[in-house]
């Protein structure tokens, strides 16, 4: 028989290996699946982990890896200091969307002026666009009471709507010949967002994740402020005790997330996305989340599991076209990474015991 | 009264249960014969709960065997030992306070009857064995003593062989204990025995044929409570002499103004089924105690959460040294000279999962002035924690611990170390001693003690009688949000202090 046993505090160790357990895990059960498929495993997993990194196309791949961490990164960031503190803000792809619109806006307002300050207007009206959109579950969720999950989530609904209008509506391209779609910003210098270094991927977005990691870390740390959204989050009692006012507490935890998807936003469609077009957000909002949980809330670890994430989005975009993998299948593999996660979580806090049925007592 | 000649019912041989770090019981023995009231005596840790969990079902002992008149008894599950005729009353309630009465009962039951039968049943029983109860009432608005009485009612109408009551009396008036007591004899008169669980000597000297007594899991002694004196037993129990705390000569401060003073508090219960206060108003000089007293319940909670700011009042309810902080939340009241220990230590007072140093900084962030432009100073922190931890003989591995790691007890000398150490002017502490072990309980009270000689106003919320009437100098009851004016200890009766507690709750005993 196995029986799981409550530690008296979380073991620092699992704490530390489950994301790479869960890894691990995930390549053996991954493997499986795509054997099932009738694919080579190895092959598989090697074309999923390997070739990006250290492959043929290695050059340009490695440089999409930052393309593709830097909104996971900057947006879990935001989601992590809310999820620490029991806040739960699941409409970060709106947030996103709608940081996208408001800075996109800005700099199409000014078109074709060319001034040094458009750029960073349009930054601080990404990040507002998203703040924004995050202050009505926030408001609602103060006010009366309502559950921020549920407001945030269908608000991402919402905003999808409001992309379609700017696509195809009041942003779009009056030189477009009728196509949906913005200005493209990379014909605009003094709104985009150009690779900083050629062939690395850095762009002004990537360089912001960074920066954002290192103030949430110090912030966890050593800020009052993040002592109280910890605190927030393991003892609400406690936490009122201490003086922490609940209400401020969700305004700034739901205004910050939100603030870092709507810069996600805005960087991403001046930069790789290019435009304002009716599809341009591909669920990085979503992903976040997964890459919150999968860095365990942590800035450090949410910097690995947003290349990590990344990595398995380039590699299962290559598995597909050169090995003919569905992608739903790579979407599960995602999916059981997440899962294996989840599982071996269980282990910081629970130890786990095998022992014989005992003869006595059983009735 | 003579002891019981029964038939044996139940022994126990040799029950040994470990858990992971802690041997809970070990190598137990004791018998139960027919109509006797045994006493089970012991500290809080004592392993007291894991026998009776053993004997519930609840439990599986890792070693040593039990037999029900005779036969052999390894109960697998609660509905095991019920089936034998076991029945159990715990310390904690399990009743649903939207439900009534019956409801309630309904739901501990196998086979329920149909309502208006099971009422009348209730009824019955309940006037059979004088405890006034009806079934039509809602959970929710019935005193502790009345919801013992459902958990109790429950018990009997399975016709119990062994009833086993846990920590029975922690929350009734006097005159509630003495209808308990007259209830359990008649019981005992019809052959029904009981295991009673306590470390109330009084209570079990007029109550009990007999008493094993635990210390650390094993069996220390076994006596005949009646034929011992009340100190010899707590020696056994807690394994050393105890000594009365000390007080010096209490010393008039001379304030113009009382330290604590207030004035027709009214607040709105923030606790679902919690009680709201009513025009409360008591005042505290410097260097006075003022012992609270009252079933759980009745209020206690919210007068904490009104006096450390969790709850904010109307201006004019609550002032410090004549200045208004009704107003003020947690960390202003600090700033004012506050310190407050809530009672649930996990949760409220302390964060379960976090370190003592983070807790350390909880409450002491204000008055240990251990922030600076937003940042926390950890290292002034730490040093804090470590203060609380050798002053309060905190015993733990190290500051770096989790506060869910550390005993009930250490965890409250950590927590009353915390707030007394901040040299507050004004100390609130609820249930300063709930759930701790002797040593540690006294250490606490002594601290007290000292810091209302250094001159600060004490506010003590408890339901310790005996405790309360110990330390405080002013003594007051919460029933039903309303608090009664506060009396000089000096000279109280039982009697008034049981009338003040609002009797036995209006009811007469069915004699």
């Amino acid at each position: 028989m196995i029986r799981l046993e409550k530690r008296p505090t979380p073991s620092r160790f699992w704490q530390a290996a489950t994301p790479i357990v869960a890894v691990v895990l995930t390549m053996f059960a991954g493997g499986a699946m795509f054997g099932l498929l009738g694919k080579n495993p190895v092959e598989v997993i090697r074309t999923i982990f390997w070739d990006p990194l250290f492959g043929e196309f290695a050059w340009y791949l490695r440089g999409q890896l930052l393309v593709k961490a830097g909104p996971l990164i900057l947006i879990a960031v935001g989601l992590a200091l809310g999820f620490r503190a029991g806040i739960w803000n699941i409409g970060a792809e709106g947030q996103y969307i709608m940081g996208a619109i408001f800075g996109a806006s800005v700099g199409l307002a000014a078109f074709p002026t060319d001034n040094r300050l458009i750029y960073p207007a349009m930054v601080i009206a990404g990040a507002f666009g998203g703040w924004a959109w995050a202050m009505i579950p926030a408001i609602l969720k103060t006010r009366f009471n309502t559950n921020e999950i549920l407001v945030s989530l269908m608000l991402v609904y919402v905003a999808e709507k409001i992309l379609s209008k700017a696509a195809l509506g009041f942003l779009r391209n009056p030189e477009g010949a009728g196509f949906p779609g913005s200005r493209n910003f990379a014909s605009y210098p003094a709104a985009s967002n150009p690779e900083l270094i050629a062939g690395t991927g850095m762009h002004w977005g990537v360089v912001a994740a960074f920066i954002v990691v290192i103030f949430a870390y110090v912030l966890l740390q050593k800020h009052l402020l993040g002592f109280q959204i910890k605190l927030a989050g393991q003892a609400p009692r406690a936490a009122r005790f201490h003086g922490v006012n609940p209400a401020r507490l969700v305004v700034l935890c739901l205004g910050l997330s939100g603030a870092l998807a709507g810069l996600a936003g805005i960087f991403e469609v001046t930069g790789p996305a290019g435009q304002i077009s009716l599809d341009f957000n591909v669920g990085y909002g979503f992903t976040a989340i997964i890459v919150a949980f999968l860095g365990r809330l942590n800035p450090l670890g949410i910097l690995l599991a947003g290349l990590l994430m990344a990595l398995t989005y380039i590699g299962g975009e290559m598995a597909s076209t050169n090995l003919g993998l569905p992608s739903a299948a790579i979407q599960a593999f995602q999916g059981m990474l997440l899962f294996f996660l989840l599982a071996v979580d269980v282990l910081a806090n629970f130890r786990v015991r095998v022992f014989a049925p005992t003869k006595q007592g059983v009735s | 009264m003579t002891q019981p000649t029964g038939p044996v019912l139940l022994t126990v041989e040799g029950l040994t249960k470990a858990y992971p770090g802690v041997i809970a019981n070990s190598d137990v023995s004791f018998a139960i014969r027919t109509g006797e009231i045994h006493a089970l005596l012991g500290e809080n840790g004592a392993g007291k709960s894991t026998l009776v969990k053993m004997i519930y079902g609840l439990v599986k002992p890792d070693s040593g065997r039990m037999t029900w008149r005779g036969a052999a008894y390894a109960p697998a599950k609660p509905r095991a030992a019920r089936a034998s005729g076991v029945a159990m009353v715990f310390q904690h309630f399990s009743l649903f306070e939207a439900l009534d009465v019956a409801e309630n009962v309904a739901l501990g039951m196998e086979h329920p009857p149909a309502m208006g039968e099971l009422a009348a049943r209730i009824r019955s029983v309940s006037q059979a064995y004088g405890l006034p109860l009806d079934p039509t009432r809602r959970v929710g608005d019935l005193s502790a003593g009345e919801r013992q009485r459902v958990e109790i009612i429950r018990c009997l109408l399975q016709g119990p062989k062994l009833l086993i009551m846990d920590e029975p009396t922690s929350v009734l008036t006097p005159q509630e204990v003495d209808i308990l007591f007259r209830t359990l004899r008649q019981l005992a008169a019809e052959g029904t025995s009981i295991l009673y669980i306590s470390h109330k000597l009084e209570e079990i000297r007029t109550l009990c044929d007999s008493a094993t007594i635990l210390r650390r899991g094993r069996v220390v002694a076994s006596c005949t409570p009646r034929d011992s004196t009340a100190r010899a037993m707590a020696e056994l129990m807690v394994g050393a002499a105890l000594s009365p705390p000390e007080r010096s000569q209490r010393r008039n401060w001379g304030e113009a103004k009382a330290a604590l003073q207030v004035a027709n508090l009214n607040v709105t219960s923030p606790i679902e089924f919690g009680t709201s206060l009513r025009d409360v108003s008591f005042a505290v000089e410097r260097g006075e105690i003022l012992g609270i007293a009252g079933v759980a319940g009745n209020g206690q909670d919210e007068l904490l959460l009104a006096l450390s700011g969790e709850v904010k009042s109307h201006a004019g309810m609550v002032w410090a040294a004549g200045i208004d902080v009704s107003r003020l939340g947690p960390k202003g009241r600090r700033a004012a000279g506050f310190a407050c220990a809530p009672e649930d230590r996990l949760g409220h007072a302390a964060a379960p999962d976090m370190t003592l140093v983070e807790n350390a900084f909880l409450t002491g962030a204000v008055r240990k002035n251990l922030v600076r432009r937003g940042f926390i100073n950890w290292a002034a922190t730490r040093a804090f924690a470590d203060q609380v931890i050798a002053d309060y003989d905190v015993r733990t591995p190290g500051n770096h611990v989790a506060a869910r790691a550390l005993s009930g007890g250490n965890l409250q000398k950590f927590v009353i170390g915390r707030e007394l150490l901040q040299t507050p002017d004004v100390i609130v502490i609820n249930q300063p001693t709930w759930g701790v072990d002797a040593a540690a309980a006294a250490a606490i009270r002594q601290a007290i003690l000292n810091r209302a000689s250094a001159g600060a106003a004490v506010v003590v919320i408890s339901q310790d009688l005996d405790e309360l009437l110990e330390i405080s100098d002013n003594f007051a009851v919460l029933n039903g949000g309303r608090m009664t004016t506060p009396q000089p200890v000096q000279g109280l009766t039982m009697e008034q202090i049981g009338m003040m507690m609002g009797g036995a709750h209006g009811m007469e005993t069915a004699q």
